[in-house]
């Protein structure tokens, strides 16, 4: 990529910081350049949250549904997945996956929930209805 | 508490993380695309039954933690690194570590750091950064793709130290162990290595996911994927790979960029003038993985998405396989004056 082809286009990160960017010079050297951003891969990070955001919608009807527990839902709120929620709460894999019933969630105990409300930074209630403010 | 230390940016934070901490131990010769290519950093893998993000899972450089490694050791520089069970002793070795006037790599998630937009923060768990000091309650901290120094209070640096899933940091914290004047005659020696050891992963790694056979293998799934996923799903996979290929680190063009800046640096040591045509091929592979980025953007935009803009895409990686496995093997017939 020659320098004056570095593209500026101003990007999420563009507004906190430059990036810095591999780029050749007139006479064929390489130096390096902060770049903003490059609107084809700030489209690619778009792409990335839309599917996030669908997917939180699509847990937020499927507990509506009775299809799933609240814990689907702020799982995909929170960008994790079973794997971490385990990792973080300290519960098997497999006692994650149970508590996403939305039947095994009603009959929860108060520590499992609060362990729970902790790791998505949400109250019991909060957790239980899935009324959140989120700014 | 306070150790001087020279804040740098640079394109990759392990790269950043392993130039700044050298430079701060007298190995002055040293800039990010030597770091990168004398620790053999350039590389591509597709593991297909791996997912992140629920997305494929790709990348354009070395396994995290190697680049360090291999480059001190290629130096003779001895490396001590820690993990922990416990977050109080994480944070004591780092305070004992600061006051003897060391700064330190740590190895973080970035889901929790709080100076990183939202918009790039992900459960990913292997950004390094270097912690130089400590003011009250606040470390100071030096992150190679920030511009500037910033901070973090211990109980954020803790969290990110702490972060769980997949490459789980564990309070990771690294660092060279000694100071060390490191001659020319150490880096020409570390160029050498460095080199032969990112031809054989490119050219003779086993399996067909990694190397120069795995841009091959991308190459033709890619042009399976509007098929088998649907051309939304298809889409999400594209914006995936040219996030690993562009976003944050890369230097551009998956990293493509940085090895050819390093084969100009190297030639500064040996004047070999095949060096210079080969860094030119890599200029020219990682222009054609940006054509490719350009590609898989109008596709996951919506402008276009027939079969043949599948193939299109799935064309740029096959001509960047050839360009490179001809600039690697043309790496591996350098004839290095003894």
């Amino acid at each position: 990529m020659k320098r004056d082809e570095l593209p500026q286009d101003l990007g999420a990160l563009g507004k906190i910081t430059g990036e810095i960017c591999y780029v050749v010079d007139e006479s064929g050297k390489y130096t390096t350049q902060l770049s903003n951003g490059w609107e084809v891969k700030s489209s690619a990070l778009d792409v990335a949250w839309k599917d996030v955001e669908q997917r939180i919608q699509d847990a937020h009807n499927k507990v509506a549904n009775k299809e799933a527990s609240p814990i689907l839902f702020f799982m995909e709120l929170r960008v994790m997945d079973i794997p971490i929620v385990a990792a973080y709460t300290g519960f098997w894999k497999w006692q994650v996956k149970k508590h996403l019933k939305f039947d095994v969630f009603q009959k929860l105990s108060p520590s499992k929930l609060a362990k729970y409300a902790e790791l998505f930074e949400v109250s019991v209630e909060e957790l239980k209805t899935m009324k959140v403010d989120e700014s | 508490m306070k150790v001087d230390f020279k804040h740098t940016q640079a394109a990759h934070c392990e790269n950043g993380v392993t130039t700044s901490l050298l430079r701060h131990h007298g190995v002055n010769q040293i800039t990010e695309p030597l770091a990168f290519g004398i620790g053999s950093g350039l590389f591509f893998i597709y593991i297909p039954f791996m997912k992140i993000n629920n997305g494929p899972a790709i990348a354009f450089r070395t396994q995290p933690g190697l680049i360090f490694n291999r480059t001190c050791k290629a130096l003779g520089i001895p490396v001590a690194r820690k993990k922990f069970r416990s977050k109080e002793e994480a944070e004591k070795i780092l305070m004992e570590c600061l006051a003897a006037g060391q700064p330190v790599g740590c190895q973080v998630g970035v889901y929790y750091l709080t100076y990183f937009p939202k918009e790039y923060r992900f459960h990913f768990n292997a950004h390094n950064i270097i912690v130089y000091g400590r003011e009250d309650d606040n470390f100071l901290i030096s992150d190679p793709v920030m511009e500037m120094a910033t901070s973090l209070s211990s109980y954020e640096l803790e969290r990110v130290r702490f972060a769980k899933g997949a490459f789980a940091p564990r309070g990771q914290l690294y660092y060279p162990k000694e100071k060390r004047e490191v001659t020319n005659e150490q880096i020409k020696k570390a160029i050498k290595t460095g080199i032969h050891r990112n031809v054989n992963l490119m050219l003779r790694i086993p399996g067909p996911i990694a190397g120069i056979r795995g841009i091959r293998y991308m190459a033709k799934k890619i042009s399976q994927w509007r098929d088998k996923l649907g051309p939304k799903k298809a889409g999400s996979y594209l914006a995936q790979l040219v996030r690993m290929q562009e976003e944050i680190g890369t230097g551009g063009g998956g990293f493509r960029f940085i090895y050819a800046a390093f084969l100009q640096e190297a030639h500064a040591y040996h004047p070999i003038p095949e060096l210079i045509d080969i860094s030119k091929q890599f200029t020219k592979s990682g222009d054609i993985w940006r054509s490719a980025a350009v590609q898989a953007a109008g596709i996951y935009k919506g402008r276009i998405g027939s079969q043949a803009d599948f193939d299109v895409m799935s064309d740029y990686l096959r001509a960047s396989a050839d360009i490179e496995k001809q600039a690697f093997q043309a790496l591996s017939k350098i004839k290095w004056p003894a």
